[in-house]
């Protein structure tokens, strides 16, 4: 048998998983319209590549990826684009977000698809079509799964870890997967072992899930495989990846570190359920299971379409009157859905149809008493009543060194507070406005860099600009200087004067240079007004005229000659 | 005699203290003023002049020197005011100018002449654009500093309030409910 390790902490909720596996998967009807959201992954956000008004086929890409780290996203069903505007996301703040908004037209109509054989595609191939395909991490984080099939070179690809736990409340969509699906399941976990050459394969699941154990053990002896399917214990929450890892390989990944880091990759059943399907079969991935349960008559999972609203999705499995509200995700970690018209996403694994009597709303919160249960029950082994005195009192360097970001909201602390304190509410608190000052901070260096560049460069070009006007006033008072003299030579033989070396020199020579050409002017200047004259005036004039001939002969004492 | 060796021993200490002080501070010396890269780091770089200083560095020094308040920066609001008074161990004192929400400049296209007056105020070349050519703002890049709307001869440009989206959206503080008591007596 396997020998199994053990993680620290974790709590064990109710299950209420036997309510909604009784039935097998449907297929969810229709919508009337689908607004499929393009940002459905970590990442760049695809852009989109229809408009209104086009006709779209079942599967054909809408967005198209934008970056590495990004995932294509497809249309669902075929119908006309309606509108590629910003709409409700499934989201806790109820913001909107920018959406391909579609109408089908019930044909449900595919685009050609084209399976291949993956086993004669390069590795870089197979990752870029799955990146096309739109397949990313199905147990949550909606990472997109080709940028984790790249084998780190340093560190040798030990163990491929399979997570089929499951371990939050009420959820049961990968259950029924690998129930129902188990071979295309492990045909999918075949195509992530040949990427990545691990030495062993290993598929986790929670021991409450015999059937799904049984079903994965038949498919991989049928296919020949070597991979182990193990039991794990069922305590909330082995399926989370480190912990999981932690079970399985006794590897603990360290703070800020990769479990690639230490050889180990992680994947979720439902991510190698969609690889296969997008390789295989040609299908991106446009639909997921969902499982419908909480206060609802009729729980079930259903295979339904990315861009449902959740309220339509939800009313197929006849919520009872008293529902007031949704909840996206378990228990745990889920989060009321402000809006009924969210569209159902590739993270939403499960709708819980809410209402006081199956949630009673949270008791008053009281206060921490340091009881340490917290702590105890902390899967990363965090110490959750001083991050929660550090978040409540916003001193957010201090739930840093207390290591905040470890922290992977689960829940299990709020659950086992003795006085009710919301606890995961303070630390996502805490994170955001961590993060909100990291991009303040980048915006201020960002833009003190650029004020100090624009500073520096206003600087250099008035300088170029000075430099550049004093040459020109050189250039130019040389080229006077040099003028004048010529015309002083020619005058009164003077020296010519000195090439103008600096401004001060070159300005004197300049103005003496026009009031030369000035006097020159004045001297060769005709008096006005001696057109039409009368025999008299032009006697007066020629008599004056000699007379200041008279005058002019002797030396000329008086710098300012005759004017009129 | 024993006095005289006392004093030589005092002096010789003084001269070999001295000159290893002498020599510290010029080998080791501090270039500028330490605590005004430490104040103009908590500023927040919007290089708006709303202090009454041409920049964010200009008015770190006037701080630092004591010529200037720490309750002049609007964009820093109440928060900045009250880093600045931890570290500088001054006392908190309310903003001069009231307190905005960040925002960011819009240009209206079809209005735009294209003058590049605007880009020449830009203090952080958040603007693009060339003579004649529509202008734009480079969103992420503007501070919302206001510098860029005196200069604009058609008075097209206007500052809009950053909404909120999934990209800057924060999780609340908890806030517990505080609910009447059920009506017993009733």
């Amino acid at each position: 048998m396997f020998d199994l390790f053990k993680f620290k902490g974790g709590v064990k909720p109710p299950t209420n998983k036997a309510q909604s596996t009784t039935l097998p998967i449907a297929a969810a009807p229709l919508p009337a319209r689908l607004a499929v959201p393009l940002h459905q992954s970590i990442g760049g956000t695809p852009r989109p590549v229809v408009k209104a008004g086009d006709t779209v086929l079942k599967g054909q890409l809408i967005g198209q990826a934008d970056g590495w780290i990004s995932a294509a996203v497809h249309a669902p069903t075929s119908g006309t684009v309606r509108a590629v505007a910003m709409r409700v996301q499934p989201h806790p703040s109820g913001l909107d977000a920018l959406s391909v908004v579609i109408e089908p037209d019930g044909q449900d109509r595919w685009i050609e698809r084209q399976p291949v054989d993956y086993g004669k595609l390069a590795p870089e191939d197979v990752r870029e079509l799955l990146q096309a395909a739109g397949v990313v991490g199905l147990g949550g984080a909606v990472f997109p799964t080709h940028g984790k099939l790249t084998a780190a070179k340093s560190v040798p690809m030990e163990e491929l870890v399979i997570n089929g736990a499951e371990c939050e409340p009420f959820i049961t969509c990968d259950d029924l997967l690998m129930r129902e699906r188990a071979d295309e399941v492990v045909r999918g976990i075949g195509i992530f072992r040949d990427l990545l050459q691990p030495q062993r394969v290993l598929i986790g699941v929670e021991d409450n899930k015999p059937e799904a154990i049984a079903a994965l053990e038949a498919a991989v002896r049928a296919r020949g495989e070597s991979f182990s399917v193990v039991a794990v214990p069922t305590r909330y929450p082995a399926g989370g990846a480190k912990q999981l890892i932690r079970v399985l390989t006794g590897k603990e990944v360290p703070a800020a570190r990769r479990s690639t880091d230490l050889g180990v990759q992680c994947f979720n059943v439902a991510t190698a359920y969609t690889a296969w399907r997008a390789i295989a079969h040609g299908e991106p991935v446009v639909s997921r299971l969902v499982t419908l349960t909480g206060n609802v008559r009729q729980p079930r999972n259903y295979e339904a379409l990315i861009g449902t609203p959740m309220g339509e999705l939800l009313a197929v499995a006849q919520p009872n009157p008293d529902t007031d509200g949704i909840i996206m995700g378990g228990p745990m970690m889920g989060f009321l859905v402000p809006d009924r018209d969210a569209p159902v996403v590739k993270a939403t694994n499960c709708l819980i149809a809410h209402s006081d009597r199956l949630f009673p709303p949270a008791p008053p919160e009281m206060p921490c008493i340091r009881c340490g249960e917290c702590a105890r029950a902390c899967p990363h082994e965090l110490q959750p009543f001083e991050l929660y005195w550090f978040a409540r009192a916003r001193n957010f360097g201090k739930t840093q060194e207390y290591a905040i970001f470890d922290c992977i909201e689960c829940g299990c602390c709020s659950y086992v507070c003795p006085s009710r304190i919301p606890l995961v509410q303070y630390f996502r608190f805490a994170k955001s406005e961590i993060w909100a000052r990291e991009r303040e901070k980048n915006a201020a260096d960002g833009a003190k860099a650029r004020f100090e560049f624009k500073q520096q460069r206003d600087e250099r070009e008035k300088a170029e600009k000075a430099e550049k006007l004093a040459k020109a006033a050189a250039a130019q008072a040389a080229k006077k200087a040099a003028e004048a003299a010529a015309a002083a030579a020619g005058e009164a033989k003077t020296d010519p004067a000195p090439a103008a070396l600096d401004p001060e020199t070159a300005k004197r020579a300049t103005i003496e240079a026009a009031m030369a050409r000035a006097k020159a002017q004045r001297e060769a200047a005709a008096p006005r007004n001696t057109d039409n004259l009368s025999a008299e005036q032009q006697a007066e004039v020629a008599a004056i005229e000699a007379r200041r001939t008279q005058a002019a002969v002797p030396p000329q004492s008086h710098p300012n000659g005759p004017t009129e | 005699m024993e006095l005289l060796v006392a004093i030589a021993i005092m002096a010789l200490g003084a001269i070999v203290l001295g000159a290893a002080l002498g020599y510290a501070s010029v080998k080791f010396r501090v270039e500028g003023d330490p605590l005004i890269d430490k104040i103009d780091s908590v500023l927040p770089q919007t290089q708006c002049g709303q202090c009454g200083y041409p920049g964010c560095h200009p008015y770190a020094e006037a701080i630092a020197k004591g010529d200037a308040e720490i309750n002049l920066c609007p964009p820093g609001g109440m928060e900045g005011v009250q880093k600045l008074a931890d570290l500088l161990g001054r006392e908190v004192k309310p903003l001069e100018a009231e307190e905005k929400p960040p925002q960011v400049a819009i240009i209206d296209e079809n209005t735009c002449i294209g003058c590049t007056l605007c880009i020449q105020a830009c203090p952080v070349d958040a603007i693009v654009g060339a003579a004649k050519q529509m202008h734009t703002i480079v969103a992420p890049l503007c501070t919302g500093c206001e510098l860029c709307i005196p200069p604009c001869p058609v008075e097209c440009i206007t500052m809009e309030p950053i909404g909120e989206s999934l990209d800057n959206w924060k999780w609340k503080y908890p806030v517990v409910a505080i609910l009447p008591a059920e009506k017993k007596a009733a």
